[in-house]
């Protein structure tokens, strides 16, 4: 039987990923389920809880430094937020972290938001292990960059 | 006969004993029940191998979604001890299992109450006029999130999210605006809206006194349901005790003062959406009840004078048969509750009466026209397990709030239910079905175990404290998703006769709004608002009502007191968040 | 990590760079060469922030009074760290956030900084990560560095003796059992708080605190008399009176040169656990690599195989002696 694949980095550090719930949604089922299939696999995962705003959020990620960010959203307003945490992952030099995103998305709202650099929109009804595996992915990739350095310059 | 409030073993409760013990009349004879065994018997030592080797069954083990494991097949061996009368009596009689109503939907059809809102009073205002144009008169509103959690809308937290899951009210003015032109002495109104209910309901209740509308002729619903807002649907605000205190405020100013009024709908629909199973919406949603008519006892009043009042919503989800279950045991259960606990007289204080809605979560992205047909079948059930009203979901919302097009769909479903399928012109039709009594005992029975458990933590409000249901909710939640990956669960598009066609999901046209034109609109009235008031009015009146909050005082004539001098929903629930402080949940998962 | 960008990072966690900053913290969570780099860089700077304890029992409302002790800190002028170690969900083992949750109200603050350290999953321990989290913050001008625990285990008990300043944090009908206070952590406050104080029973229980502290001997002691101060973190009663009560004993610290002294016995224990955890990583691989003779020992004649502990302990100082690293 094959191992499963690696959730630490080559420094032997877990993917560390922060689980965030914004604004005033309350449908908390996904992240939980989400938060907790990836702790599951062998994540450190942190969950934000309910009501954060997109800057406590990016706060958030930059003082846990890590490794990826997922959010999500059933209220509608991903646009307006996504929106907001990208500009202060950005003005914090933090938009190296790779954002991902899922929950009630209308199909043509992906277009904007990869735009706007998110990596990945999960729709209802992907499965935990796609989730866990672009995550895994996104955070290997992140990893062994190791241009957090240079990015922190900008 | 113990005192209601006493946290004994429910067996005892039950006037010390529990229908097991007792002498059952049993439906069938003896003999004939020997004779029905004995085929049994040998129907399943030779027919059934003979088959099973010719035609082995599709799954090793088939369970309901709340994991009952089901037979083959249900015989009168099922019902050995089943006494009729007991279980079921008939419709309209105690324990209500058959319907509350003798004739049903041979009088009365369900009512077909339609959740809808978006945007901001004017836009709700049509909207409103049009239902009623189409001899609509049960209205429902749906508010926004910052009304939903009694933010103004120009409270940074509210940014981007005005009007878009319902409608925004930030004070008196725009209830009026929403309704304008409408008299409220002759339609009722059905508000879901919890921390902030005193606050709406003032609100409406100060448009109707506007309008000359005496309150023995206001009537509606407030969901005002604070436990379940900590269990499922999040948008809690002041701690459970205080939460809990102004509810029953509510509650209590309202039976006594609109005695049309519904004060207070318990629900499951949230706590089946946050992923418990059918059983344990069935009995969180009980003990929230429960919890309540202790509350209102405390409080001094009779369980008579207020139980009529209270009304229930829960959820129909797509597993069907337990779907129908649930519905005919929560009658029967209430019932027993209502009579054997708090010694109820009244037939009325008896009755579980409850709105249903489809299941939210039962609909995908892939191929959603299909969501058509979940919600048709789940609509079905929510039929035939006597519902008194019914909202049927749109397709398009795995996407958004729903469009006027999806919207028709829904409710040209209920239609064809109601007037072609024939299924509403006999009561309780499955009522005698051995699978269906024997599946309604057991959903009983595994109810009963977790509302002896919740009574045992010392009531509903100290299991929440605890986040015992919050607790088994996510752990639900986790075992479906964890079933449907490993393909003991099925979704047609998702993990079966997969579909990943983004074309036809791109096909699906979808309400668009200008949420940022109605996000400024709102913030601009509310600023106008608090500019144009009787200043000196208003202060009196949050003044009055920090003091009356203090003193522990029923709130509710302040609260209309102050909606009446226009301060706004945030200001208001400001003031209450100061005398009862605010909740912030431990992030569990 | 070349030493040059170790320097960067810093020069940028100096600029005010929050990014650089909670990489230097990664950096240091782990003990290894990159840990030895950063510390060995950023130890010149650091020596002068106050390093501010708060254990207490649960329910207390410690996380809360945390949050309005930041609020008055930072109106004082003060830069903030926070060092939330998160105990792990009890019910699933799920690392979470529940101290930083309360603490909300700053997030937005660039002048407050909240790091979570998880209970689990640190090679090098808790501690060490603790206390090589306060020398980076130190060094980087934060002027006081809150440590929020729950004051049990061993680890936690190390981290709060490394702290100048130890708040202990009870509440009504829950400090009147002496025996809690004689456990861990809670025997050895600088300060003591009955949080919630606008219950009833407060001043019984205030009293009783009082009493434990004059008769029973309460209290690290070193000359300080312990305090006793009432709040209500819920009413934002109180704070003023506490966060006074924290800096009249830095001023006692640092006149007494006691400051310096608790400085320097961190650093000596910061230094134990990092050799610690270098022996340590060293003797687990050397087990790794000798695990079938240990067993077939053990198989054969246990009095005997014991004794193979000796050269574990040997092999491993060997390895460490000739520089090879693990990890």
């Amino acid at each position: 039987m094959s191992s499963p694949p690696s959730t630490r980095g080559p420094e032997g550090r877990r993917y560390k990923v922060l689980v965030a719930k914004m604004g005033l949604d309350g449908h908390d089922r996904g992240a939980k389920v989400v938060a907790r299939a990836l702790r599951d696999a062998g994540f450190e995962v942190i969950y934000t809880g309910l009501r954060q705003t997109p800057e406590q959020v990016a706060m958030a990620a930059v003082q846990e430094d890590v490794d990826v960010i997922g959010v999500s959203i059933l209220n509608g307003a991903h646009l307006h937020l996504m929106r907001r945490l990208m500009r202060k992952l950005e003005e914090l030099g933090a938009d190296d972290i790779p954002v991902v995103l899922g929950g009630t998305i209308p199909v043509i709202d992906i277009e904007p938001l990869k735009k706007m650099g998110v990596r990945e929109v999960f729709l209802p009804g992907t499965s935990l292990a796609e989730i866990i595996e672009k995550v895994r992915r996104l955070a290997e990739e992140k990893r062994s960059r190791e241009e957090g350095l240079a990015k922190v310059e900008g | 006969m113990k005192r209601p409030g006493d946290y004994d073993s429910l067996w005892v409760v039950i006037g010390g004993c529990d229908w097991r013990c007792k002498v059952a009349v049993a439906l069938f004879d003896e003999r004939e029940l020997e004779r029905i065994a004995k085929a049994y018997k040998e129907w399943e030592e030779k027919v059934v191998p003979e088959w099973l080797k010719r035609m082995p069954e599709r799954m090793e083990e088939f369970t309901t979604l709340s994991g009952i494991p089901l037979k083959r097949v249900y015989t009168p061996l099922d019902l050995k001890d089943w006494d009729y009368m007991e279980k079921l009596g008939f419709p309209g009689d105690y324990p209500f299992t058959r319907g509350i109503h003798a004739t049903m939907y041979r009088a009365k059809l369900w009512t077909m109450r339609m959740f809808s809102g978006y945007g901001g009073p004017e836009e709700t205002n049509r909207r409103l006029k049009f239902l009623i144009e189409h001899g609509e008169t049960g209205l429902s509103l749906a508010f926004d999130e910052p009304t939903l959690v009694g933010i103004d809308p120009d409270d940074p937290m509210a940014e981007g999210h005005v009007g878009i899951e319902g409608v925004n009210v930030a004070s008196l003015r725009d209830m009026e605006i929403i309704f304008e032109g409408i008299n409220l002495g002759e339609v009722t109104t059905n508000m879901t809206i919890n921390p902030p209910a005193p606050v709406l309901l003032s609100y409406y209740v100060a448009v109707a006194e506007k309008q000359g509308v005496p309150y023995h002729k206001i009537g509606g619903t407030t969901q005002n349901d604070p436990l379940k807002e900590f269990i499922a649907q999040k948008t809690y605000v002041f701690p459970p005790e205080a939460a809990v205190k102004i509810a029953m405020d509510l509650v209590e100013w309202s039976v006594k003062n609109l005695p049309k009024w519904n004060p207070i709908s318990i629900s499951g629909y949230h706590i089946r959406e946050a992923g418990a199973t059918a059983v344990q919406e069935l009995a969180f949603t009980l003990a929230d009840g429960i919890e309540y008519v202790r509350q209102l006892i405390a409080r001094g009043m009779d369980v008579d004078e207020f139980a009529p009042r209270l009304s229930f919503f829960f959820d129909a989800h797509i597993n069907f048969f337990e779907e129908i279950a649930k519905f005919r045991a929560a009658r029967r259960m209430w019932a027993k509750i209502m009579k054997d606990w708090f010694g109820a007289k009244k037939k009325r204080s008896m009755w579980l009466r409850f709105h249903t809605q489809t299941a939210g979560v039962s609909l995908v992205p892939q191929e959603p026209w299909n969501n058509i047909v979940r919600t048709a079948i789940e609509a079905l059930a929510a039929v035939l397990g006597g519902t008194q009203s019914l909202h049927t979901n749109s397709f398009d919302e795995p996407f958004r709030v729903p469009s006027e097009f999806a919207a028709k769909i829904a409710l040209r479903t209920q239609q064809i239910i109601a007037y072609e399928t024939g299924v509403a012109d006999v009561v309780d039709p499955l009522g005698g079905s051995y699978f269906i009594e024997w599946l309604t005992d057991e959903i009983e029975e595994r109810a009963w175990r977790i509302i002896e458990r919740i009574e045992s933590m010392g009531g509903m409000l100290e299991a929440v404290k605890k986040g015992y249901p919050q607790r088994e909710i996510a752990e639900s939640a986790y075992r479906f998703q964890k079933e449907l990956e490993e393909g003991k669960r099925f979704i047609v598009g998702v993990n079966i006769f997969r579909s990943d066609d983004i074309e036809e999901i791109r096909k699906v046209p979808l309400l668009e709004f200008d949420q940022e034109e109605i996000e400024e609109r709102q913030k601009r009235r509310v600023k106008e608002v608090r500019a144009s008031r009787n200043q000196e009015r208003w202060r009196r009146a949050l003044d009055n009502l920090r003091r009356a909050a203090e003193r522990g005082e029923n709130i509710m004539p302040y609260v209309l007191e102050a909606a009446k001098a226009y301060a706004t929903i945030g200001e208001i629930m400001g003031v209450l968040k100061e005398v009862y402080g605010v909740y912030v949940e431990p992030p569990e998962y | 990590m070349k030493a040059s960008s170790v320097d960067r990072l810093i020069e940028l966690a100096l600029e005010g760079k929050l990014r650089a900053l909670g990489r230097l913290l990664t950096l240091v969570e782990h003990p290894g060469p990159e840990a030895l780099e950063v510390l060995s860089r950023v130890a010149p700077r650091a020596g002068r922030a106050q390093v501010i304890g708060f254990t207490g029992i649960p329910g207390a409302g410690k996380s809360t009074l945390v949050s309005r002790v930041i609020t008055h800190l930072r109106r004082r002028g003060y830069k903030v760290a926070v060092l939330a170690i998160d105990p792990s969900s009890p019910y699933s083992g799920g690392s979470i956030m529940g101290d930083r949750l309360r603490m909300q109200e700053h997030a937005a603050d660039p002048g407050v900084f909240i790091r979570s350290i998880p209970t689990r999953g640190l090679k090098g321990g808790l501690s060490m990560a603790a206390l090589a989290m306060i020398e980076v913050f130190d060094a980087l001008g934060y002027d006081k560095i809150i440590i929020e625990t729950v004051g049990v285990g061993q680890s936690e008990v190390d981290v709060a003796h490394a702290a100048h300043t130890i708040v202990v944090v009870t509440m009504p009908g829950a400090g009147d059992d002496i025996q809690m206070l004689k456990a861990g952590v809670m025997e050895i406050g600088d300060i003591y708080v009955v949080n919630k104080s606008d219950k009833p029973e407060a001043n019984k229980t205030a009293a009783y605190l009082q009493f434990a502290l004059e008769k029973e001997g309460i209290g690290r002691g070193e000359g300080w008399t312990p305090r006793l101060v009432k709040t209500s973190a819920v009413m934002g009663q109180g704070i003023d009176v506490l966060v006074d009560a924290i800096e009249e004993h830095w001023r006692y610290l640092k006149d007494t040169g006691l400051a310096a002294r608790r400085v320097a016995s961190r650093r000596v224990l910061l230094t134990r656990l990092m050799a610690e955890a270098r022996l340590n990583a060293a003797l687990s691989e050397v087990l790794e690599e000798m695990r079938g003779e240990v067993e077939a020992a053990l198989e054969k004649d246990i009095s005997g195989a014991f004794t193979l502990s000796e050269v574990l302990a040997r092999r491993a100082a060997e390895r460490v002696l000739k520089g090879s690293r693990a990890g």
